[in-house]
């Protein structure tokens, strides 16, 4: 069996190579994606048979189920799974481009800023610009707020410790700026604020799905794509400019995409803590380093975060619906305190 | 950071200055909101009160109370914030930035939904397990590894315990369906609303607690120079920082307990009032009481105009003045104070 696969053109300016180990992780993951679809759907407050809901994606059943399926649970699970994917590839780009492995789009607060972004957009534009331009205006807000925290970082050059620090800084900033925007605005029921408070896919429609679906269908292949500059990167920035990279331009693009993903997530379930950071950790545990397919694994792994949090927020205390951001938070946080136990003579 | 000593000029003006302000705010908390009224109305309202008139009953039962809270819990949050930075030398150090606000916030509600505990003294005990068991929990984080304790690493920690409190938090009051309003309270704090009737069980614990404070100037001061100097000299170096713990745990418990988590007031004040009186922690203490509570007034007032005719939570409030100054701080260089 061959070690690698390697996806080339002709002109080798497109070059992706999957370990073989790792290409059965991701067949792996997403036949489990797909069972997750399938069960997400079926599973709740009442049971339908998976076959039933198999059908009824088809358009082939018998229509008896039709509105649970088509419009409550499985647009709900689609988000889940896209937001997942997209928190955990933000997260994996800046990890590998940050070199520190407590780095996520949460904690540098680059979701914080896609928040406020968002609830500004609602509280102050309400019924003037139509709500499909709400991602767009979260990915603006996110990149704002990742180049102020990058400037304040700078002091002749950026360390990750003050990147961090500044993060959590201006984290807290725009945390307090969403929830001013929450009590000054009368748009919000009480459970649409949750989502903003701490990120839920609840009451989701095909509306969301259109909306992220796209981005993350064009931007996570990019990332793909672009992997092999990550990978050379490893080496470190003289040996990779040495190599002929454009160091500084690939990271720059790279960060870009990360901040969109992160936005476009933010925009559609709210800040969903901890999976940008736990869903790269463990797809390095599966696959190890090679970019490319830590980016596929990462965005698998964290698609199922999302769904399975979801999931038991929505069943374990039906009729109340528990925002999936608190589950993963209280994975996420212990998991932090971990890596933090894990990394304490380095920091 | 600061030079140890400031020149006398300047610890007297700061001090002058300190005191008219806390005047100012105090009587400005007093006058100023949504039914504005001249000082004459509220004076009156003290020496002549007629509960007929709307004015006066404003006054004595919801704007006193008001002043006095702030007052009280700003200095507390602001002592509890100097001790913390002193302790960890850190200057990053403050109760919320160490997930304290947060652990007490969460026991609390537990205490409330899980267990309906409803006695405010009880309460009061509940926050100070809260805020220990976070303290505890960080700080230990905090200094494992072979540098000890650094500031990323505390920093980090709280981050971290923080999210955790704050999620355990929301969930438990979403499965008991209460209102966002509620959620808002203990999240973001607020200082509207409340009586003197919930300050004053736990009033013996922030004097208590405040008194030591004072006398632990020579003994902080001593401290700082270095644990090995401070043993050196003779000091009980291990006796000192339980004591500022306990110290800490109280004032940051006992300000939860009454208003939720309001943040960064800790972080702030101690730094500015290092500008006017130096690191000399004897004078350092008091001077950090009385601006805490300088800040926390003037941010309430503030508070009730931005969004008329609602209130900003005045956690929202703290934290936007607060972030700012974090990420100062972060810029400048955590070195150790």
């Amino acid at each position: 069996m061959r070690q690698h696969i390697t996806i080339r053109n002709k002109n080798d300016s497109i070059s992706i190579q999957f370990e073989t180990k790792s290409l059965l992780v991701i067949i792996a993951l997403f036949f489990l994606s797909l069972l997750a679809v399938i069960a997400g759907t079926s599973l709740g407050n009442t049971i339908i048979p998976p076959l039933e809901v198999v059908q009824s994606m088809l358009k082939i059943g018998s229509g008896e189920h039709d509105f649970v399926i088509q419009t409550l649970r499985l647009p709900r699970v689609l988000v889940a799974l896209l937001v997942g994917a997209a928190l955990a590839v933000s997260g994996a780009i800046l990890q590998g481009i940050i070199r520190n492995p407590l780095a996520s789009p949460d904690i540098i607060g680059i979701t914080g800023g896609a928040s406020v972004a968002a609830v500004a957009f609602v509280t102050l534009l309400a019924g003037t610009v139509s709500i499909s331009f709400m991602p767009l205006a979260a990915i603006v807000g996110a990149m704002i707020v990742s180049i102020i925290i990058y400037l304040l970082a700078w002091k002749n050059g950026v360390s990750p410790i003050r990147l961090v620090l500044v993060g959590i800084g201006i984290s807290a900033i725009m945390s307090a700026g969403t929830t001013f925007m929450l009590v000054m605005s009368p748009y919000f029921a009480a459970g649409k604020a949750y989502i903003w408070l701490s990120g839920s896919v609840y009451g989701s429609t095909w509306e969301d799905v259109y909306l992220i679906l796209p981005v993350t269908a064009v931007v996570i292949p990019l990332v793909v794509i672009l992997a092999r500059n990550l990978n050379l990167q490893e080496f470190g920035d003289e040996v990779a400019t040495g190599l002929g990279a454009a160091v500084q331009r690939q990271r720059l693009l790279l960060l870009a995409l990360s901040v969109v993903l992160a936005g476009v997530a933010v925009s559609i379930g709210g800040a969903i803590g901890f999976v940008g950071l736990i869903a790269p950790h463990i797809a390095r545990k599966l696959v190890g380093r090679p970019f490319g397919s830590l980016v596929v694994v990462s965005a698998l792994i964290g698609s199922l975060l999302v769904f399975v949090a979801d999931w038991i927020g929505r069943t374990a205390f039906y009729p109340l619906d528990i925002p999936a951001g608190i589950f993963t938070a209280g994975v996420g946080a212990p998991f932090f305190l971990y890596l933090l136990f894990k990394n304490r003579n380095q920091l | 950071m600061f030079h140890l000593y400031a020149s006398v000029k300047m610890k007297v003006a700061g001090f002058c200055l300190l005191l008219l302000l806390l005047i100012g705010g105090f009587v400005s908390s007093i006058v100023f909101g949504q039914t504005p009224m001249s000082f004459a109305t509220a004076m009156q309202a003290f020496l002549h009160y007629d509960e007929t008139l709307v004015e006066h009953v404003i006054v004595l039962t919801e704007r006193l109370p008001r002043a006095v809270i702030a007052s009280f819990v700003g200095a507390s949050l602001a002592v509890a914030g100097a001790l913390m930075q002193a302790l960890t030398r850190n200057p990053l150090a403050s109760p919320s930035t160490f997930g304290i606000n947060a652990g007490a916030v969460f026991f609390i509600v537990i205490a409330i939904v899980v267990f309906s505990v409803s006695s405010l003294i009880q309460l009061t005990w509940i926050a100070f397990v809260g805020a220990a068991i976070s303290a505890v929990i960080v700080y230990s984080l905090g200094s494992m590894g072979k540098d000890g304790l650094t500031p990323i690493k505390i920093v980090l920690a709280g981050t971290a315990i923080t999210a955790l409190f704050v999620s355990f938090t929301q969930g438990i009051l979403v499965l008991n369906e209460t209102g966002l309003q509620d959620v808002m309270f203990w999240l973001a704090g607020s200082i509207s609303g409340r009586t003197l009737d919930m300050l004053i069980p736990v009033l013996p614990y922030m004097a208590v607690a405040g008194v030591m404070s004072l006398f632990m100037g020579r003994a902080i001061n001593l401290l700082i120079t270095g644990d090995d100097i401070a043993k050196g000299m003779g000091q009980n170096t291990v006796l000192v920082k339980c004591m500022m713990g306990i110290v800490i745990v109280l004032l940051a418990g006992s300000s939860v307990a009454v208003v939720g988590a309001v943040g960064f007031i800790g972080l702030v004040v101690p730094h500015i009032s290092r500008a006017f009186v130096g690191n000399d922690y004897r004078l350092l203490i008091p001077f950090s009481a009385v601006a805490g509570a300088v800040l926390l007034l003037f941010a309430d007032v503030v508070a009730r105009f931005l969004i008329m005719p609602s209130e900003v939570p005045i956690g929202v409030m703290t934290a936007l003045i607060g972030g700012p100054f974090f990420v100062y701080i972060a810029r400048k260089g955590v070195t150790k104070i």
